[in-house]
Formats: C-alpha cells, structure tokens, sequence
C-alpha cells in the first residue's frame, strides 16, 4: 500500500492525512504526495512491474501502489480497466481524406462511457474518495455535482452502506437526476449555477462532519483520475502517446493524466517522451480554452450556457493548473458549440458505434477542430478521452430522429415503406445487393 | 452604511475565533484595509507578498462572485454580505 501524505502545493507545508483541501497557511490547494523510494522497492521486488500488474484483476486497484489508499483498504467495487482501442472510421473522419489511413492507424479511444458502476469516469475519483471517507470514520458523503459525480457517490455510498447527501444544480438532464435517487441518496436542487452549488457546498463543509469528495476530500478524490493515465499507458503497451485529448470542467482530469504519465516516468515503468495535452470545452462555457487561446494564466469567470451541462463550471478550480498542464506541454484547447457537440455525439456512434454524452461529443468535437488546424497530425498517436455515457443525456437528441409511424406486418407493406423511404439509387443497390445474395 | 463580512471557519485562528464582522467599508481596498488593521495575522493568508488577492480566494457578493460585478471596482451597497471562499482545487503540478 502506498505510503503518502498531504502537502500544499504553493508553499510546501505537510499536513499529514486528513479530511482537508486547502493550506490554512497561503489557502493554497493541496495535493497527495508519495514516497516513491518505497514505491522503487517494490518495483524492486517485482510486484509493481508490467509483469506483475498484468496478473492483477482488470481494474483501477491494480495501480494501488499510487494510489492514496488507508492501510487494510479492501476494495469492494471493480471501477476501471475500461475498453480502449483503436477509431479507425472516427480518425478517417476527423483527419480528412488525404490522411485518412495514417490517421486511422493512430487515433485511440479510452471509453469510460463504460466506467463501472454508473458509466463515467467519475466512478474512478469517487472510489478512492469513499476508501478515504471510511478511513476518516465519516458515516455521511456529499458532493455537489454537474451529474455524473452525483451518480457516482450515490451508487458507492450505497455499496458501501454510507448516507449521501448530493446537491445539484436545478436543470441537470433527468436522467442523471433519477439516477441518483435511485440509490437512495439525498438529492438537494439548488436554485443557482455549478458554481454557486459549489460555493454553498464549501460552505455546508464548514458546518458538518460530512466527507464532501470534491471538498474536504478533494485531494484523495483528485487521485483516481490518474488511473485514466495509467491505463492509457498500460493499454498502449507501457508507452505514452503524443497526444491526449481531454474534456474539461473543473480542470482537474487533464492535470491528473499528466501527473499519471510523470509518476510512470519517474518510476521508469514507461519511456520519458513529450506528450501534448489538449483540453476540449463547450463555447457556451469555455472559461479555460479561452484563458488559453488568449493567453492568459488566468481563469477570467463565466456564466454557463451549454448543452454540455457535465462540464458547464465557470468557475473551474483547477483551471489555473489545467492551463499550466496544456501551456507547458505544448498542446492547446478549444471548444465547440453546442450543435457541434450533437453532431460529434452523432458521429462517434456512427463511425465507432459508441454512444457518449455531450463531453464527448465536446471531446470528438474539438479533436476534430484540433486536427484541421493541424495541432495533431495524423502520424502522432494520440488518445480521446470518452468520459461519459450517452444514455445519460438523450434530451438533447429530442427532435434529432423522427419518431417513425408502426406498419403492418405485411411484406408488402414493408416493400411500400421501403419505396417511400429510400431514395431510388438506394432503391436500385438494395435490389442489386437482393439479387446477388 | 453597513456591509457583513463573513471569515471562513479556516482562517478563524487568525481573527481569534470572530466569524463575522460589520464594517463601513466601500469597496474591496476598503475592506482589505478594515480587515488589516482588526486582525494584522489574517493579512499575509488573504494577499501575497506582491498584495494582490490570493489566486484561491474567491470574493461574493450576496451570493454572487465579485468578479462578475466588476471586481475590486464594484461599490458596496448597504446591507451587503460579502463571503471570502476558499477554491477548492485539487489538480497536479
């Protein structure tokens, strides 16, 4: 088990290990820091090698090593080792028609739109919160939540028969909504934006012994997102790719898959190679691409207004980081519009047949703005990051597809449909394509 | 005119233990300055060395961040209440 502790990331002050997030020092953020000696010992020993984390269960505990995980932590719960290959009919897509066989060979996808248990990526941060939650001796977690972290403390906390208490903004997808309650947590609406859900949520962690994962736990819960780093990095054979793609909200994952990548390096389990981090946002609520775009180091607060409701946070926390992250790399951010982000849902689930919420859709969406703009060639392998699952936000497909009338179930009232559906040169294939078969 | 400043249960050591204060304060440099000279400890965890306002400080309004209302240029009305909140961040490196 990793042996780690809580440090501020501005002025260096340890704080051991408790449930807390900010330096009473500087009110700096703090972040888990690991004695990678003990970590060399038992890459030493052979344990915490390729070989040997191959023998381990698929799933993200077999990382535990880097993980902040309380001594005797068994876990309860598979989350991870989610399905990651290659998009070769997305990368012809996406890169044009000129470079659509290199493109094809190099374009990837990490799908945690299959995370389990509750289909985002959120299920990653969440499980290593409530180890943590546990070992705090909290009976009650919280979290405020743009959706897919609500489902995902609702269903862990249920698992583990801990009391849940989720705040929301008003206008989150139903599904989202009803797949919180359905665990049995305490779903709270909040008459405000993300952000003012947030700031109460500060503010109700001052007042209560509850284990808010993105609050007073928020260092432990940040750590999970690493495991998207390291299976991408497993996944592609213990190599890095050159470029990654991922969705921003509050700024953390994209900070955190870096972080993943330098701790592999630093422990010589990968080869030391540059890797461009790019950040996709919605336009409706683009506060750290624009910061990025215009060069700023700075987060200059927005108001959301975006279909994209996982990842509308105006106020990101990590933004100041997320910009750091990308800057420093190499690699740029961009976002797209709401249209576009139907258009991208659409696109992945017909060249890929994956189906993803609207991040992905502002993932594919800015991955394909990326490649126009040539900021990722074909050559280079680089990695979409699929955070989350369509079935979680099909409002904003209602009015995409026409609900079709029922027909009798007659062969000639199909023939009929057929005729009055298909235009004639689909007319004329199919009945090629019937005499041939 | 009167506007409430509430200190976050975090910084509370450094104003031996008062949560909120009243003051006269007109806007953000006027409040800083009332701040200052109540409770000297709080100075150096609310700005820097250069005396800018902490990058993880967030500044409301009645609910709303400053930053939306103009920031440090925004007026105080009567009976305004001004929360200082922690960001909470939690990236890497």
């Amino acid at each position: 088990m990793a042996q780690y502790e809580l440090r501020c990331r501005e002025c260096g002050r340890s704080w051991g290990n408790q449930p807390r997030s900010v330096c009473d020092e500087c009110f700096s953020p703090l972040e888990i820091t690991y004695d990678y000696d003990a970590i060399r010992g038992s890459i030493a020993q052979g344990t915490f090698t390729p070989e040997g984390i191959a023998q381990r269960p698929p799933n993200m505990w077999r990382y535990a090593e880097l993980l902040p995980l309380p001594a005797g932590f068994e876990p309860r719960l598979p989350v991870g080792f989610t399905p990651f290959f290659k998009a070769p009919r997305l990368a012809a897509r996406l890169a044009g028609t000129n470079d659509a066989k290199t493109a094809a060979k190099n374009l990837f996808l990490k799908n945690d739109a299959v995370c389990l248990p509750t289909l985002s990526f959120k299920d990653r941060v969440v499980a290593v919160a409530l180890a943590n939650a546990q070992a705090f001796g909290f009976d009650t977690v919280a979290c405020s939540s743009t959706g897919n972290l609500a489902n995902a403390v609702a269903a862990h906390a249920a698992r583990l028969g801990l009391k849940a208490w989720i705040f929301i903004p008003p206008d989150l997808e139903p599904a989202k909504i009803l797949g919180t309650q359905v665990f049995g947590a305490n779903v709270v609406r909040i008459a405000g934006n993300y952000d003012q859900v947030n700031r109460l949520c500060s503010q109700i962690a001052e007042e209560r012994r509850w284990g808010f994962v993105n609050v007073n736990l928020r260092p432990y819960y940040a750590e999970g997102s690493k495991t998207v780093g390291f299976e991408i990095a497993e996944q592609l054979g213990w190599r890095l790719p050159d470029n990654v793609v991922v969705p921003m909200a509050g700024g953390s994952l994209i900070t955190k898959i870096k972080k993943a990548f330098d701790e592999l390096i630093k422990l010589g389990l990968v080869e030391e190679k540059p890797v461009k981090f790019f950040g996709a946002q919605a336009t409706g609520c683009s506060p750290i691409s624009t910061a990025v775009k215009t060069g700023s180091a700075e987060i200059d607060p927005q108001k959301p207004a975006t279909i994209a409701r996982s990842l509308a946070i105006g106020n990101p926390a990590d933004g100041h980081y997320a910009i750091k992250t990308i800057k420093q790399s190499g690699g740029w951010s961009e976002d797209v519009s709401d249209p576009e982000v139907i258009d991208s849902i659409r696109l992945l689930a017909e060249t890929e047949g994956i189906f993803t919420e609207t991040a992905g859709g502002v993932t594919v969406g800015t991955a394909g703005k990326l490649y126009r703009q040539d900021r990722i060639l074909p050559e280079e392998t680089t990695v979409l990051c699929i955070t989350g699952n369509g079935l979680k936000t099909t409002d904003v497909l209602a009015g995409v597809y026409e609900i079709e009338r029922p027909i009798a179930p007659k062969l000639a009232e199909f023939e009929k449909y057929l005729h009055e559906t298909l235009d004639t040169v689909e007319i004329a294939k199919e009945a090629a394509a019937s005499v041939g078969a | 005119m009167a506007i409430t400043v509430q200190i976050p249960t975090a910084l509370r050591r450094h104003t031996a233990g008062v949560g909120s204060i009243a003051c006269a304060a007109t806007n953000l440099g006027e409040l800083f300055s009332v701040l200052d000279e109540k409770f000297p400890e709080l100075k150096p965890h609310l700005r820097d060395e250069a005396g800018q306002v902490r990058r993880f400080l967030n500044i409301y309004v009645n609910e709303e961040d400053i930053r939306f209302l103009g920031g440090p240029g925004y007026i105080f009305s009567d009976g305004d209440e001004v929360l200082l909140v922690p960001s909470i961040a939690g990236g890497a490196r």
